[in-house]
């Protein structure tokens, strides 16, 4: 079943016009997701032609809509446009917008996503690599071809690390993989895909990866121990990250003593979560509850 | 990005929040005339972007101007937490009757931004907070909103502040909306003798993310106090320089983080932290091994590359042709994983230079690394 998303999932692509929109949903629809439209002003109208399809460009994300039932976008548009475009994505009624662009203003994205949740719009990102439900659908910039599905759940703030989860376990395979993003503000949280993958039928085990900079990893061992009884297996990085200094991503950093992965780290071992302590080590604590 | 007080002054004078008669300089000359302008008495205060200054010695009264030059002779120079004083602000003394703490904050979790006051200002707010809860009203900001006059009261009486402290708070808020500020703080803000509401001392932390609309900063943006940083943020590379002596290049910054924490787990200690994104071409690559190289403190280098949209080979591919430009004078450990690794670790097999080493898991590569590092 997956969470978030399925091979049910309608997609449209906000910016598919663009270098980034371009390659990658040609890249998603070579992973067999379901792409039904483009979305930009000034090209609506047009087909985009990709390997093996056309792609229709819509002028609004309401017309997307209406002319092919989508219920899921996909965010390409550059960080000054993004606030624009997830409002437009909200106010037409789509149930997930995910936001891969980098470098948006917080106070926008604030904006957007309080705007979001009054229309009852889920939010993944803004600054994330998507998500993929593998062999069903792939919406964002997650390599597609480098794991097969299974059933493992998958949370993280890192893309690349995911991609290394995803690869490292790819004899398993995986429900879905969410890429929530590295920003300070985001709009799904881990919580929120614990919760998902609580739910899912088709989920055995969560993987958590986490790092350096707020407290979303010791809200998420809370809300493990007092609601999730899959297994968890959880990643931190970021224990050598000098105090003050932002490492990559925009909300990677520790602040005085808050946010540091030490801490992180002990509140999910105190829930009961196996952390490894490399990338490595934690894909063979999954193989080992799994086989256990 | 942090602003320094006296920036964050400037910012708060210009958005109408009542702020001390100020001047900043780096010469102790200078701060004599300076304060001989603002009367003789001055408050003498170290420029850092740090907590702490006072404890440490960086904020003092001077008496007359002889003694502010002393004085900044004295604080300038100083070491407070690891950062070097290069400026001075030298501000005309107030009478206070009262401190207040005031900031609005953004709370990660709630994804918006939080007001936080006090009437018990002056201290560390974090130490008022863990002692008497009570004294300290956190109220969020309906983002849709914002702080409105209304919404201003709501905060001042939640803390105690008297009535005439609305006006800043919603100044405050126009200083955060409109600069694209990710925290402003004020502490203190004061009630003086003759019944002025003042902002003391501020803390501003800018949003890297809105540099391309907030063209006031832009000249701050090349300030790496580190040559090697700024030498890196010159060529676009997302670089921090750590103290150990393995150079570290990754792709993905979770995945570089991770680097440096497995190299320090196989006892040695990562000399930087370097991502060169998903592309990682060949121009990158030079770019990012040439500024890690030219740090005299790394032994070897450590490349961890997971292919995934940009797969092995070509990354491998980028490597190849980054050591036709740069000279390596150290080990490169690589580590290639994910799409295409065969052909992108026989790629580098081929060149077979002779500093280069190939290690496939990213475990074994940081040992390798460190090894090489901490071996004489």
């Amino acid at each position: 079943m997956a969470i978030h998303l399925t091979k049910e999932s309608k997609i449209l692509v906000q910016g598919m016009t663009g270098g980034e929109g371009m390659k990658h949903t040609r890249r998603m629809l070579a992973a067999g997701t379901n792409v039904v439209g483009g979305v930009n002003p000034r090209k609506a109208g047009r087909t985009v032609d990709f390997d093996e399809r056309s792609v229709p460009v819509f002028g609004s994300v309401a017309e997307g809509i209406d002319a092919t039932g989508a219920d899921v976008t996909v965010v390409f548009v550059p960080p000054a446009f993004t606030k624009a475009a997830v409002t437009e994505a909200a106010d037409a009624g789509i149930g997930l917008a995910v936001v891969i662009t980098e470098g948006v203003p917080v106070h926008d994205s604030v904006a957007f996503l309080a705007h979001a949740r009054g229309r009852g719009t889920r939010v993944i990102g803004p600054n994330c690599p998507g998500l993929i439900s593998p062999g069903q659908s792939n919406a964002g910039i997650i390599p597609a071809d480098i794991t097969k599905p299974g059933r493992i759940g998958l949370v993280s703030k890192s893309g690349t690390l995911t991609y290394q989860l995803m690869y490292e376990l790819r004899d398993i395979g995986f429900s879905t993989c969410v890429g929530i993003g590295g920003d300070p503000v985001v709009g799904t949280t881990h919580i929120d895909c614990l919760a998902a993958f609580e739910d899912d039928p088709d989920t055995d085990l969560i993987v958590l990866i986490g790092e350096i900079g707020g407290d979303a990893e010791e809200r998420a061992a809370a809300y493990i121990r007092d609601h999730v009884t899959k297994p968890v297996v959880g990643y931190i990085a970021g224990f050598t990250a000098p105090e003050g200094r932002t490492m990559g991503h925009a909300g990677a950093i520790v602040s005085g003593s808050s946010g540091t992965a030490r801490a992180k780290q002990q509140a999910l071992e105190a829930a009961g979560v196996r952390v490894g302590r490399t990338p490595t080590e934690t894909a063979r604590q999954v193989v080992a509850v799994l086989d256990a | 990005m942090d602003l320094y007080e006296h920036q964050a002054r400037e910012l708060f004078a210009d958005h109408g929040i009542v702020v001390p008669r100020a001047e900043v300089t780096g010469s102790p000359k200078q701060a004599r005339e300076i304060a001989r302008g603002l009367g003789g008495r001055v408050v003498v205060k170290a420029q850092v972007k740090t907590g702490g200054r006072g404890k440490a010695g960086g904020v003092r009264l001077a008496a007359d101007p002889a003694a502010a030059e002393l004085t900044a002779r004295q604080i300038l120079g100083m070491d407070i937490k690891g950062h070097t004083v290069e400026t001075v602000m030298l501000a005309q003394p107030v009478d206070i009757e009262s401190e207040f703490y005031v900031s609005y904050v953004l709370d990660r979790a709630a994804g918006g931004f939080l007001a936080i006051a006090s009437a018990e200002g002056g201290m560390d707010i974090e130490e008022v907070a863990a002692t008497r809860p009570e004294a300290v009203a956190r109220v969020p900001v309906d983002p849709a909103e914002g702080v409105t006059p209304a919404v201003a009261a709501r905060i001042a009486d939640a803390a105690g502040l008297p009535a005439r402290t609305v006006d800043v708070l919603v100044r405050l808020w126009d200083v955060l909306v409109r600069e694209d500020a990710l925290l402003v703080e004020v502490n203190p803000l004061v009630r003086t003798r003759d019944g002025q509401i003042m902002a003391l001392d501020g803390k501003v932390t800018l949003d890297d993310n809105a540099r391309f609309r907030q063209a006031r900063w832009g000249d701050e943006a090349g300030t790496a106090h580190d040559p090697l940083e700024a030498a890196a943020a010159a060529k676009g590379l997302n670089y921090v320089k750590l103290d150990g002596e393995v150079g570290v290049i990754g792709n993905g910054a979770g995945l570089v983080m991770s680097t440096l924490d497995v190299v320090a787990g196989c006892g040695a200690r990562p000399a930087n932290f370097l991502d060169i994104g998903g592309g990682a071409s060949a121009q990158v690559m030079a770019d990012g091994l040439s500024v890690v190289l030219s740090d005299p403190s790394v032994r070897s280098v450590f490349v961890n590359v997971f292919g995934g949209i940009t797969a092995c080979d070509a990354v491998a591919d980028g490597i190849v042709r980054a050591l036709d430009t740069v000279r390596l004078t150290k080990p490169l450990v690589v580590r290639l994983d994910g799409n295409n690794a065969e052909r992108g670790r026989a790629l580098l097999d081929e060149r077979a230079h002779p500093l280069v080493e190939q290690v496939t898991t990213m475990d074994g590569a940081a040992s390798r690394a460190a090894h090489l590092a901490t071996t004489p």
